[in-house]
C-alpha cells in the first residue's frame, strides 16, 4: 500500500511527463481494444455469413466432390441416399448440384458454375424463393459481384451452354430473377443458381445432387457414402485467414504498444537519473533497495492504471458508438475473395478487454521494473550524492 | 552513560580507477548515549564517510564498527534497512526532502515505514513540527520553505521517530548564519530533553561553538578528540 501511496504522490507531481505517459499508453489501450474489436467482429459477421448462405450446419459431400478441383464437378453427382431422402423431404437437407457450363453476357463467354437448389429451401439464405418458374422463363439468381462482373442486373437475359451427363453441349437463355447481395463470396463470383430440378432435367440426372446443405435439426448418422463436412471443416480456410489477419494486426497495435511503452520505460531511466537523491533518502530514511524498485515499479504500474482508466473515459463512448454505427470497408475490400462486409461492426467481447488490460499493465509493469532494477545495485552514498551514472 | 558505539580499527578504502583511495585509517572511537558531537576537518578528511558508515549506508573494509549492538559490517540490506529506520535519523547538507509531498508527508514518511498506527503517527508528526516550529507549514511543499525551514523539516523528519542516534551532514552548510543558530539550538534543545545522541560532519565554525566533543580529522585519521566543558557551549 505504501508503494502505492508513493507511486501516486510521485506520479502526479511529476505534471507534464504524467499526463503525456498516460495518454500515449492510452491511446494504445483503446487502439488495441479497437483492432481486435475489428477482428473479432469481421471474424463472427464472416462466420455467421458462410454458416448462413453457404454451409448451413455443415455439408453431405458426393464421394468425388472436391471444391478446390474443377475437373471433379463432372463426376461428383449422384442420386441422393435413400436414408437421407426423409431429412430432404423434411427440409432439413438441401441438396445442391454443381455442374460447369459456360455464359455469354453482352457476347463474350465466361466460364461458370450452375448450381441448381431447391426454390423452397430456407437453410440458407439464398433468396431462392425467386427460382420459381414462370411464364416459361428460366428463372437464375446470381450475387451483386457476378452482376457487376456480367454487367447485368434483375429481368436481363443471359445465355447459358453446358454438357449434360453424355457430354452433348445444350444452350438456353435463362432470365435473372434477381440479384442477391451477401458477404460471402464463395456463392457469388462465376456462380449461377437455377432450380434444382431444372437442372437435373438439363444435365439429364434426375434426382441428383452434389452435396447436400444441412439444416438446424439434421443430425448425421448412419454410413451413406457421403463424407460430412462440419464447420470445423468448412470454416477452416475462414479461420486460417482471421488469424493471419489478426497476426497482421498484432504488429500494428504491438508496435503502438512499444511506442507507448518506450514513453514509460525513457521516464523511468529519467526519473532514476533525476531522483537519485530521493533514492538514496529513501534508503537512508529507511526503506530496503528493493522497497525502492517497488515504488518505481508499482509507478510504472500505476501509468498503466491510469491510462486504462483514462481510456475507458473516452474509448468507452468512441468504442461503442463505433460498435453501433460500424466502420465502413473500402469498396475494394469485397472483391479480396473472402467474407467481408461493407461495414464490419466492432465486437468487445469481455476477454479481449481483460486480456488487454492484462498486456498493458504487465508490460508497463515490466518496462518499469526493468531499469529500476539498477537501484538494487546501487550504493547508497552514492544515491545520495548523485553519482549513479 | 551507556556506549552506544563502538569503531575499533576502522579503515575504508574505495576503489579508484585501478587503485584505491584509502578514506579513513585504522579509527578507533566510542561513543555514548547523548553524545553532541562533531566531526571536523577540511574537505576530504573522511568525515562523512565516518557518518556514512556509522549510519549502515557503508560498510567498513577493515576493522569493525557496532551500533547500538549491530556489527555494521554483518548487517543484511534488510537489517541495516531496519537499523536506520528504527534507530538511526540523518540531516543532510541539502535538505533531501521529498518535493512532491508537502511538510507533514515529508515527516510522515519515516512513520509510515514503522507501519505506525494512524492516529499515533499523526500526534507524533504534529509534536515533531511543534518542535522545529513548522506546524503552521504543514500543508506547504517544500519548494514553498526557506532554506532554514526547509532544514527545520529534515530535523523534524528525523527526529519524529525518536532516533537513538541522529546523523547530520553538514546541517547548516546552506544556511545563513541567524537560521543556522536557530537550527543548532533546536538540535541542542532535542538533544537534552531526548537524550538523542547527535554526530555531526562538518566545518561550519558556528557548529562548533554548540559541540561538546570535538573530532578532528585530517587525511582520514582522528589528530584530536577533544571534550569541551560545558561553560564554553554557554559563552558559545
Amino acid at each position: 500500500m505504501l508503494a502505492f501511496k508513493l507511486a501516486f504522490k510521485n506520479i502526479f507531481g511529476a505534471g507534464y511527463r504524467t499526463i503525456l505517459n498516460i495518454a500515449v499508453l492510452s491511446f494504445a489501450f483503446v487502439t488495441i481494444i479497437f483492432y481486435n474489436g475489428v477482428i473479432d467482429g469481421w471474424n463472427q459477421q464472416a462466420r455467421r455469413d458462410t454458416i448462413e448462405w453457404e454451409i448451413g450446419q455443415g455439408q453431405l459431400w458426393h464421394p468425388s466432390y472436391d471444391p478446390l478441383d474443377y475437373f471433379s464437378y463432372q463426376d461428383a453427382h449422384g442420386p441422393i441416399p435413400e436414408a437421407l431422402q426423409a431429412e430432404v423431404s423434411a427440409g432439413r437437407l438441401a441438396p445442391i448440384l454443381v455442374a460447369q457450363a459456360s455464359a455469354f453476357p453482352q457476347g463474350r463467354m465466361q466460364g461458370v458454375l450452375l448450381k441448381g437448389i431447391p426454390p423452397g429451401q430456407s437453410i440458407l439464405k439464398i433468396p431462392t424463393a425467386a427460382l420459381e418458374e414462370q411464364d416459361g422463363q428460366v428463372p437464375v439468381l446470381i450475387g451483386k459481384r457476378m452482376a457487376q462482373s456480367i454487367k447485368m442486373k434483375e429481368g436481363d437475359q443471359l445465355l447459358l451452354r453446358w454438357r449434360d451427363k453424355n457430354g452433348t453441349f445444350d444452350a438456353l437463355e435463362v432470365t435473372i430473377a434477381g440479384v442477391f447481395d451477401c458477404n460471402v463470396p464463395t456463392i457469388d463470383g462465376g456462380q449461377v443458381w437455377l432450380p434444382l430440378e431444372r437442372l437435373q432435367d438439363m444435365l439429364g440426372m434426375p434426382g441428383q445432387a452434389t452435396l447436400l446443405v444441412a439444416g438446424e435439426g439434421f443430425t448425421p448418422s448412419g454410413d451413406t457414402g457421403w463424407a460430412f463436412k462440419g464447420h470445423g471443416y468448412l470454416l477452416a480456410d475462414l479461420n486460417k485467414i482471421i488469424q493471419s489477419k489478426k497476426g497482421g494486426s498484432g504488429v500494428i497495435y504491438g508496435l503502438l504498444l512499444i511506442i507507448a511503452l518506450l514513453a514509460i520505460f525513457d521516464t523511468q531511466v529519467l526519473s532514476i537519473f533525476r531522483r537519485q537523491k530521493e533514492i538514496g533518502t529513501y534508503i537512508a530514511l529507511g526503506m530496503t533497495r528493493w522497497q525502492v524498485v517497488g515504488i518505481f515499479t508499482v509507478e510504472g504500474t500505476t501509468y498503466s492504471i491510469l491510462a486504462i482508466l483514462l481510456g475507458a473515459l473516452y474509448g468507452g463512448p468512441l468504442l461503442w458508438y463505433l460498435s453501433e454505427v460500424g466502420w465502413a470497408m473500402p469498396s475494394g475490400s469485397q472483391d479480396i475473395g473472402i467474407s467481408i462486409a461493407d461495414k464490419i461492426y466492432p465486437v468487445y467481447g469481455a476477454g479481449l478487454i481483460v486480456t488487454t488490460v492484462l498486456l498493458v499493465v504487465v508490460s508497463a509493469t515490466l518496462v518499469s521494473f526493468l531499469p529500476a532494477r539498477k537501484i538494487a545495485k546501487l550504493r547508497p552514498t552514492d544515491a545520495l550524492k548523485g553519482k549513479i551514472q | 552513560m551507556e556506549s552506544i558505539i563502538q569503531i575499533k580499527n576502522l579503515t575504508k578504502q574505495f576503489p579508484v580507477g585501478t587503485g584505491k583511495f584509502t578514506a579513513l585509517i585504522d579509527i578507533s572511537l566510542e561513543f555514548r548515549k547523548g553524545e553532541f558531537t562533531g566531526f571536523v576537518g577540511p574537505s576530504g578528511s573522511g568525515k562523512t564517510t565516518l557518518l556514512n558508515i556509522i549510519g549502515s549506508l557503508d560498510t567498513p573494509t577493515e576493522g569493525e564498527v557496532t551500533v547500538l549492538g549491530h556489527s555494521i559490517a554483518h548487517l543484511t540490506h534488510k537489517q541495516s534497512a531496519r537499523l536506520r529506520n528504527q534507530h538511526l535519523g540523518f540531516i543532510f547538507q541539502t535538505y533531501n526532502l521529498f518535493p512532491v509531498y508537502t511538510v507533514y508527508e515529508n515527516v510522515e514518511f519515516a512513520l509510515l515505514l514503522q507501519h505506525m498506527p494512524a492516529a499515533e503517527r499523526r500526534k507524533a508528526v504534529l509534536d515533531a513540527l511543534e518542535w522545529v516550529g513548522l506546524t503552521d507549514k504543514m500543508d506547504s511543499k517544500p519548494a514553498q520553505l526557506s532554506g532554514g525551514e526547509g532544514q527545520r523539516v529534515a530535523i523534524a523528519r528525523a527526529m519524529v521517530k525518536r532516533p537513538a542516534i541522529l546523523l547530520a551532514d553538514e546541517p547548516t552548510a546552506n544556511l545563513d548564519s541567524r537560521n543556522s543558530h536557530h537550527i543548532l539550538q533546536t538540535m541542542q534543545q532535542l538533544n537534552e530533553e531526548l537524550q538523542t545522541t547527535f554526530l555531526f560532519a562538518t566545518h561550519d565554525e558556528k557548529v562548533m561553538g554548540y559541540l561538546r566533543r570535538i573530532i578532528s580529522l585530517e587525511d582520514g585519521r582522528v589528530v584530536k578528540d577533544e571534550q569541551i566543558v560545558m561553560d564554553k557551549i554557554t559563552e558559545g
